[in-house]
């Protein structure tokens, strides 16, 4: 076990844990956000540089402080470790530069991306970045190209975060698409234009923090916000079959993977139930999605509506019996 | 106890001769009223006569088109987020090819109505669009038999290229 001080709060966590899942322990108030690292697909993580954190304390051991930033999805934790996340001047300005950089070539398309309002660089954007863009020359654009009927992609707004990818590597047993070029000429691609249809490619949907990799059959169906998330379950031999439907009146408009509360997919779900089982029919409803308050796909929405009870007279008790 | 130093203790003493006549009183009344033919009039004669509005006024809405005519508006549901009073729906549709002259983005306003009875003309739609596609205008809303009338489409909302609406006051 190692004890570790996360902005003034110490937790101990067993050997191994890298930073940002520390932090991630104690709660989503010091968790570093996470553009790239994804929990359930191993390897991922170190590309984007937005979990950036202090080290101020190496360890027990060695209490001089790291010489640099580091990516916290990619440091373990020592004893005696001392990071520093909202607390520290140099990390925060470092993840508002980064996000100045992400958002160089991101175009600024959200009123028309379907991603937008459950789109993880708008939720950086908007609370790490700066409300003015600093340079006016062109944004890189490509060429669109077709991977296959169920998902489309958006080169234009991809951050290159991998996790599509990895995707591919590890839930699907032969990949069909990967990253060509280097730096700034990076694309998301397929080998000439090869569709992507195997049976686990549409989690890459799911894992994507922008809108590069969106649901075709979803395409401009409707704001994430005019639909309901209604959680729901099926027996599916391919996956666990444990989904959320986004409804929109009595029609199912998309289907997705269960997230948890760092948008990361609980159990990735087959391509028969996202996209072939679009009937209420086809469902065991469990119940409205829990989403956080502050989502604005929460907006407008007034399950949770508590309607005070009315009093009668039973409820009235003398003052002084 | 007196709460007030406006209460007037009411009495019920006997008229006297003259006010039971009651004409002192009722010439008095009348005067006042005929006092009033030779006042300026509240009231104009609408809709001869309309009062003045401010330029900024926030009346009914328009759907703006940029300078080549295609609209503006990409169905991004803003503004329907942004309505305190629910008034605003819309169904999105994918630009087709051809229809590059007709809307300004790869994604358009297929329906686009709002319902007059529920809008209660805040603005916060226009605030909300990010897209200077809507705007509130110095015009009324037009009074209407039917209630469905009300529900304005994109009929009613989308300004007509060759009769633009100027909404540069309201942008100030």
């Amino acid at each position: 076990m190692a004890k570790v001080t996360i902005d003034g709060i110490e937790i101990e966590v067993p050997d191994g844990t890298s930073i940002l899942q520390a932090a991630r322990m104690i709660g989503p108030t010091v968790a570093p956000p996470a553009m790239c690292f994804y929990t359930n697909l191993p390897s991922s993580g170190g590309y984007c540089r937005t979990c950036m954190v202090e080290v101020t304390k190496g360890s027990e051991k060695d209490p001089r402080p790291m010489p640099k930033l580091v990516a916290s999805c990619r440091t373990q934790v020592m004893d005696g470790m001392v990071v520093g996340n909202r607390t520290s001047e140099k990390a925060v300005d470092a993840r508002k530069g980064v996000v100045e950089f992400l958002l160089l070539n991101h175009p600024l398309d959200c009123p028309i991306c379907d991603q937008a309002g459950e789109c993880h660089l708008q939720d950086l954007s908007y609370e790490n970045g700066s409300a003015k863009t600093r340079t006016d020359f062109e944004r890189r654009t490509f060429d669109k190209i077709d991977i296959g009927d169920k998902i489309q992609l958006h080169m234009n707004r991809c951050i290159l975060c991998y996790r599509c990818v990895k995707v591919a590597d590890q839930l699907t047993p032969e990949r069909v698409h990967g990253v060509m070029n280097r730096g700034d000429h990076s694309e998301i691609s397929t080998y000439i234009t090869k569709a992507v249809d195997n049976e686990f490619s549409g989690n890459m949907i799911d894992v994507c923090p922008v809108g590069a990799l969106t649901d075709k059959t979803f395409r401009f169906k409707s704001r994430v916000w005019f639909t309901k998330p209604v959680t729901a379950h099926r027996d599916c031999d391919k996956c666990c079959g444990k989904v959320v439907l986004w409804y929109k009146g009595e029609d199912v408009l998309r289907v997705t993977g269960r997230k948890d509360q760092w948008g990361e997919v609980e159990e990735f779900i087959c391509n028969t139930c996202r996209f072939d089982k679009k009937r209420t029919s086809d469902w065991v409803v469990e119940g409205p999605t829990n989403l956080s308050r502050h989502s604005v796909i929460s907006a407008n929405h007034y399950e949770k509506l508590v309607v005070p009870n009315e009093l009668t007279l039973n409820d009235i008790k003398p003052l002084n019996p | 106890m007196k709460l007030t130093n406006r209460s007037v203790v009411v009495s019920k003493k006997e008229l006297t001769w003259s006010e039971k006549l009651y004409l002192p009183a009722i010439t008095q009344g009348l005067g006042i009223t005929i006092s009033h033919f030779f006042k300026k009039k509240a009231t104009v004669q609408y809709p001869e006569v309309e009062k003045p509005r401010t330029e900024i006024w926030r009346g009914r809405h328009v759907l703006k088109r940029d300078e080549e005519g295609r609209e503006n508006c990409t169905a991004c549901g803003l503004c329907a987020v942004a309505c305190p009073a629910e008034a605003i729906t819309m169904e999105a549709a994918e630009r087709m090819k051809g229809e590059e002259h007709l809307y300004r983005e790869e994604k358009y306003a297929a329906t686009y109505e709002i319902n007059m009875l529920r809008c209660i003309f805040c603005g916060l739609c226009e605030e909300a669009c990010p897209k200077d596609a809507i705007y509130l205008t110095d015009r009324l809303v037009s009074p209407e038999y039917d209630r469905q009338d009300f529900i304005y489409g994109k009929n009613k909302l989308v300004e007509k290229i060759d009769d633009r609406i100027d909404i540069v006051p309201r942008k100030k």
